[in-house]
């Protein structure tokens, strides 16, 4: 299994039925692949829909009906759609139960940086700050290590997104949960030892007598 | 309200005029309106929108034009262009998170000082921005944004110029439909009076001042 397809399988494990879920651009987004057989959630595009589909079969796309980056997508019997101020009423209002976002940098108090890299990449952050900042829970999706350094640091060093911490990470490597300013390994990825995740770790991390392996 | 040609709509928009741009990475921007807008060379324009779209659609085709001389969006990650005018000092771009971004919008139509968002708070965003406390929590103070004109693209608009829209098209535009001094709308389809039911108009046609004619 590819890194990017164990991440979206994992987090995929923490849906609730019934719940609204905001899914971020890249590995986030691959989380609806993976949605228990058992579970019906709500998917929230923040460009005004709820109960986002598949993409549409060739030839079957709608101009007006797409995702946030434009893409087309399907609606699911029952969607309904909105303007952007409701749309981040949701958001913002802390009636989006979850929502999984990409990440650049988590710090070991799990506050986040994913919108800009200055002087290198300016995109915009779109709707990550108020995501960030208001959906109930946060989890993010990310790579453990990228260019050889760790992702996972002591302190970010790029801009933050929020400064209300995310509640888990989940990487290639582990489950990392975070509470009270603290971050906690909770589970190790299929085959990789504790040893292994702590040298991909800048972050302290408080690690407990058990930390099982994923489930998937 | 008899429907005016495009041309007609677009020759009151001076140079150097404040647009509020309905559309998420065009989807739901008045083409029409925008091409005319490029063909008639509008210079210096300030744009206020969620973003500045994919480059052959909706806003970009205003910044490969080189007609923006300030952007107030969301994003702008989808369209090099922009970040290229940008690195280069052509363009000024100001970031403001979506949901603030609306908000400022709708505070500007519905005739507020701003609004408080805890978006932002301990972020760059909150540079320059006034820091109040609500009860033991901190929230910027976000001002509201206006325009000269907004630019709205509806599914349908009646001939008093009632309008409702399609699924995601609806994003911006009810919201810029409120905060401009003079109210530019196409639809993609313009119908009798009474086939819009009054349950389903999202935009009341006394805000829209100029409905654009399907040639």
């Amino acid at each position: 299994m590819d890194a990017q397809t164990l991440i979206a399988r994992r987090i995929a494990r923490e849906l609730r039925t019934g719940m609204l879920v905001n899914l971020g651009i890249g590995i986030p987004t691959l989380v609806a692949n993976y949605v228990p057989a058992n579970i019906d959630v709500f998917f929230q595009s923040e460009n005004g829909l709820i109960g986002t589909g598949p993409i549409p079969e060739a030839g079957m796309a709608h101009p007006t009906l797409t995702d946030a980056g434009g893409r087309p997508v399907t609606a699911l019997p029952g969607a309904c759609t909105f303007d952007s101020a409701i749309s981040f009423g949701l958001i913002r209002g802390g009636h989006v139960d979850m929502t999984v976002l990409g990440g650049l940098q988590v710090d070991q108090r799990g506050l986040l940086a994913n919108w800009m890299i200055p002087g290198k990449m300016v995109p915009g952050m779109g709707g990550a700050m108020d995501l960030a900042t208001g959906a109930k829970r946060v989890v993010v999706a990310m790579q453990h290590v990228a260019k050889g350094k760790s992702k996972i640091v002591k302190q970010c060093s790029l801009p933050l997104t929020s400064v209300r911490p995310v509640d888990l990470v989940v990487t290639e490597l582990a489950v990392i949960a975070f509470s009270e300013g603290r971050a906690t390994l909770s589970e190790r990825a299929p085959g990789i030892s504790i040893e292994e995740i702590s040298e991909a770790t800048e972050a302290e991390l408080i690690i407990p007598q058990r930390v099982p392996e994923m489930i998937l | 309200m008899k429907p005016i040609p495009v041309a007609e709509a677009v020759a009151m928009i001076p140079d150097g005029a404040v647009l509020l741009v309905g559309g998420f990475m065009g989807v739901g921007t008045p083409e029409r309106i925008v091409d005319e807008i490029v063909r008639q060379g509008k210079h210096e324009l300030t744009v206020i929108a969620n973003d500045t779209a994919k480059p052959g659609t909706g806003i970009a085709k205003l910044i490969s034009a080189k007609l923006v001389r300030t952007a107030i969006v969301s994003h702008i990650g989808l369209n090099p262009e922009t970040q290229q005018q940008m690195h280069a000092g052509v363009l000024t771009v100001e970031l403001v998170p979506q949901g603030t971004l609306i908000e400022r919008i709708r505070a500007g139509g519905f005739g507020l000082g701003g609004v408080l968002t805890p978006t932002g708070v301990g972020t760059v965003v909150e540079e320059g921005k006034r820091k109040i406390d609500v009860d033991g929590q901190d929230f910027l103070l976000e001002t509201p944004l206006k325009g000269d004109f907004a630019l709205v693209h509806a599914f349908l608009a009646d001939y008093i110029g009632n309008l409702s829209y399609a699924l995601t098209a609806r994003n911006f535009n009810p919201l810029v439909a409120m905060a401009a001094a003079t109210v530019i709308a196409g639809a993609e389809h313009i119908v009798p009076v009474g086939l819009i039911a009054p349950d389903h108009v999202v935009t009341p046609a006394p805000l829209v001042d100029y409905l654009v004619a399907n040639e």
